[in-house]
């Protein structure tokens, strides 16, 4: 196993390696400038080429990848383009925020998800079971920010029980962390909730199929056993690798609901970076996503040997 | 930077703090209620913090905050002292001696000298088109005393005193002496101004807050506040300056009282306040912004005036307004290029822009030959209040008889592709449009539109001697009534070779909570100096 971890860690190595390269070549093949940018409107032409000499826009590609790569390898990240601060600084104060946006989505994903999905399948063919496959088919057609607009009329402005937007950070205190991610998370959780009860439904439904439940059931064991301990457990593969894959796409996907909320995370701080053609930022930014998608993926792969003996590595 | 330090510092920090902020959340919120927070939203959240260096709308924003000017500009247009308590233009007018006000102080408590009033100048100048067309005037500066200097010119210049007075960007901000010896290719990391307001630096956030503290030793002027002239009186303790992207989000933020000032919503969400007495929204800058239609005079077609003046017969501006403002409540058609209501303004040699000529047009480009050569149309999509300028041009030229290229992409690629000098095949362009705030355009040096020194000149690279000569007799004239004269040659010089075309007048529509502020003042920046807010 612990040979598994080590294989793997080393194996990011390249991938992130290609995703660096890959991005610096794609940003700077893409149409703009950042010394035009940041030169502002009324920018002449003698101001925009003083700044991208500055920035060292004007030196070979080769160059500037040298540079950066040189940087990367001791650790920096460079600044910013645009605030000249570090922007390892920068990514550090957005990953509370989406962090906190993630973890609660996650629970509240998996507290409904699991349960629903398991309930429908043990109610197979009932009104139950259409009730939650109909919210399944709901939650994955609603887009997010219809739904957040939706949830801020009605809790917000009208019910007046959380504020419309912004973001508290835990040291403001707990209550007033928490009051402000409520809406946020049901808002980026239906979506996740639709898709893992489906998966999980899904998935005990063929398990309950298993002539192992029936011997189950034969020895007198009691549905709700039966359920947790043989159905469940054995269903739990495909349900943690749809999870592991949901984490994955929700560090990347808050973006809608972050700007809806406003809520000050990684999501936002990509799209501006993207819009501003701040570099440095963007690439920093994808290296890190990166990272955690294969880490992400590590901790999933290492799950299904707690929950299957059979998978050993 | 060492990021094993920087995550155990973060997280150290993180956990100490939520470990105490439970049991103190209550205290906490009991002291931070005590002070009066101005929380507003701008159009756009800080990035640079140096006025200079960028001409950003935005860093100027922030500078008026944090810094002051020697002379400002009021609502009438007109130039009075600031800093300045004194001064005199000797009889040759090749001399001004500023005096600067008694107990102006920096920041950091250092008193504000003529030094640094000097180096200021020369940092601004080095940047700022106007500034530079100053300085080509300066031969030097005399320090006088430490509250007295001297500009010395080497033949009288027109516009000095309205050079410092700028309103726009770049601003001629006064900055430390330290700080203005930054070599304007570099941003300042000084952040110590002399205006009336503090930036906190400690708990600015890009992309999310900016914050700024009131200057308890800022000695306001005894006249009342207009623009960036006057008594800068601040009447709360902070103002914060929070970053919400979504134009909805902000708007319900305001609605609930979250928020109590909105610089810039859109005019389609207006209709959301009608009926709420708790909020004002109205126009503050009578003098508003204004679309420019700009061509490229490098590439075919657009290198022959003929070609240029079709274009101009087969645009109006009521068009461009209505469909990018839509509400005639927020835009003006205005045949004066120097803005309607300004000292400048004339309707002299404009009709051209003011009513479509389609046929004229067509003749037009049939006597020039026109050979089919396709005209590439930038449009910006992702600017509210540009985004449908693109196809309104497109549509314009295309019924003159243009073959039109509309190219859509976001305005940062707009951007940087406007300064490209090649072919409009090999990346470059022919047509773009935009907006300028009316303090950047009310006079032929600091609106950048006019310059025709081709290959110096802003994009488009116009190249027209007389206009250059206009330009100069106009920089060099001291005569007010001539310089009107001179301003009017040059609208019409504008219009007759074409350098760029004003596509009509429009108005940004703060709204702010009324049932908490009073005092707010309009100006063709965001002013927080002079509001009052009660909780």
């Amino acid at each position: 196993m612990f040979g598994f971890i080590i294989q793997r860690l080393l194996a990011t190595i390249p991938v992130l390696g290609m995703v660096a390269v890959f991005v610096f070549l794609m940003l700077r093949l893409t149409p703009g400038d950042p010394a035009a940018v940041l030169a502002g409107d009324n920018g002449t032409p003698e101001q925009i080429e003083q700044i991208r000499q500055s920035l060292g826009l004007n030196e070979p590609l080769l160059v500037q990848l040298g540079i950066w790569v040189g940087n990367l390898l001791q650790g920096d990240f460079g600044q910013s383009y645009f605030f000249k601060k570090d922007v390892a600084e920068l990514i550090l104060l957005r990953v509370e925020p989406t962090l906190a946006l993630a973890i609660t989505t996650l629970i509240l994903t998996i507290a409904v998800a699991v349960p629903i999905g398991v309930i429908a399948a043990y109610k197979h063919g009932t009104w139950i079971d259409r009730a939650v496959m109909a919210f399944s088919v709901a939650g994955f057609s609603v887009p997010v920010f219809v739904l957040g607009y939706i949830l801020i009329y009605v809790f917000a402005m009208e019910v007046k029980l959380f504020p419309v937007q912004g973001y508290k950070e835990i040291s403001d205190g707990f209550w007033p962390f928490l009051h402000r991610l409520i809406l946020p998370s049901i808002t980026l959780s239906v979506i996740y909730i639709a898709l893992i009860a489906r998966i999980t439904r899904a998935s005990v439904l063929e398990i309950l199929g298993e002539d192992y439940i029936r011997t189950a059931y034969a020895k007198g064991l009691t549905p709700s056993t039966v359920l947790r301990k043989h159905a469940l457990r054995n269903a739990a593969v495909p349900i943690v690798t749809v999870i592991g894959i949901g984490i994955a796409l929700l560090i990347g996907g808050v973006v809608v609901t972050e700007s809806v909320y406003n809520i000050p995370g990684l999501g936002r701080l990509t799209v501006d970076a993207v819009l501003g053609r701040d570099y440095p930022t963007i690439q920093a930014v994808i290296i890190v996503f990166s990272f955690v998608y294969v880490v992400i993926n590590l901790l999933v792969d290492l799950t299904y040997s707690l929950l299957d003996p059979r998978i050993r590595y | 930077m060492n990021w094993g330090r920087l995550i155990v510092k973060n997280a150290a920090k993180t956990a100490l703090a939520a470990a105490i902020a439970l049991p103190m959340s209550i205290g906490m919120n009991a002291a931070a209620s005590a002070e009066t927070t101005l929380r507003v939203v701008m159009h756009s959240d800080l990035k640079i913090v140096d006025p200079i260096w960028t001409t950003a709308y935005m860093s100027r924003n922030y500078g008026y905050m944090v810094y002051d000017t020697l002379f400002a500009m009021d609502s009438d247009t007109t130039v009075h002292p600031q800093m300045v308590d004194t001064y005199t233009v000797s009889d040759d007018k090749l001399a001004y001696t500023l005096t600067l006000r008694d107990g102006l102080k920096w920041h950091d408590g250092a008193p504000v000298t003529s030094e640094d009033c000097i180096a200021s100048i020369k940092r601004w100048g080095s940047k700022d088109s106007m500034g530079q067309k100053l300085l080509e005037f300066v031969a030097d500066f005399t320090v006088v005393d430490d509250k007295t200097f001297t500009i010395n010119m080497k033949k009288p210049y027109g516009l000095v005193i309205a050079s410092l007075a700028k309103p726009s960007s770049n601003v001629p901000f006064m900055m430390p002496k330290r700080v203005a010896e930054t070599p304007s290719s570099d941003q300042i990391t000084d952040y110590t101004g002399s205006g009336p307001f503090v930036f906190n630096t400690e708990e600015w956030k890009p992309g999310d807050v900016a914050v700024f503290e009131k200057f308890d030793d800022y000695v306001p002027r005894s006249e009342p506040a207009s623009w960036g002239a006057g008594g800068k009186v601040v009447n709360v303790d902070r103002v914060e300056w929070i970053s919400i992207k979504d134009h909805q989000t902000a708007v319900n933020a305001l609605l609930e009282g979250e928020v109590d000032y909105l610089e810039a919503p859109p005019t389609d969400l207006l209709p959301l306040f009608e009926g709420n007495d708790d909020i004002t929204a109205k126009i503050l800058n009578p003098l508003g912004n204004q679309y420019m239609f700009r061509l490229n005079w490098l590439h075919p077609p657009f290198d022959n005036v003929k070609m240029r003046r079709a274009a101009l017969m087969a645009i109006n501006q009521v068009d461009f307004v209505q469909a990018t403002i839509g509400n005639p409540d927020y835009y003006k058609e205005c045949p004066a290029m120097f803005v309607c209501g300004t000292s400048f303004a004339s309707d002299e040699g404009t009709e051209i822009v003011m009513k479509s000529d389609i046929e004229g047009a067509k003749k037009l480009l049939e006597e020039a030959g026109y050979d089919g050569t396709p005209v590439v149309v930038m449009q910006s999509t992702d600017v509210d209040v540009l985004n449908n300028l693109g196809p309104v041009a497109a549509d314009k030229l295309k019924q003159a008889g243009f073959n039109v290229d509309l190219q859509a992409m976001d305005w940062q690629t707009l951007v940087a592709r406007r300064a490209k000098k090649e072919a409009p095949s090999e990346g470059g362009w022919n047509v773009f449009m935009t907006s300028w705030t009316a303090a950047d355009i009310l006079n032929p040096i600091s609106a950048a539109g006019y310059g025709a020194s081709c290959d110096k000149a802003w994009f488009g690279w116009p190249c027209d001697e007389k206009m250059e000569e206009l330009r100069e007799a106009f920089a060099t004239e001291t005569d007010e009534g001539k310089q009107k004269a001179l301003a009017i040659e040059i609208q019409k010089r504008a219009m007759e070779v074409v350098t760029h075309a004003h596509a009509g007048q429009w108005y940004q529509v703060p709204a702010w909570r009324s049932d908490k502020l009073s005092g707010v003042l309009g100006g063709p920046f965001p002013i927080f100096w002079n509001i009052a807010k009660s909780e």
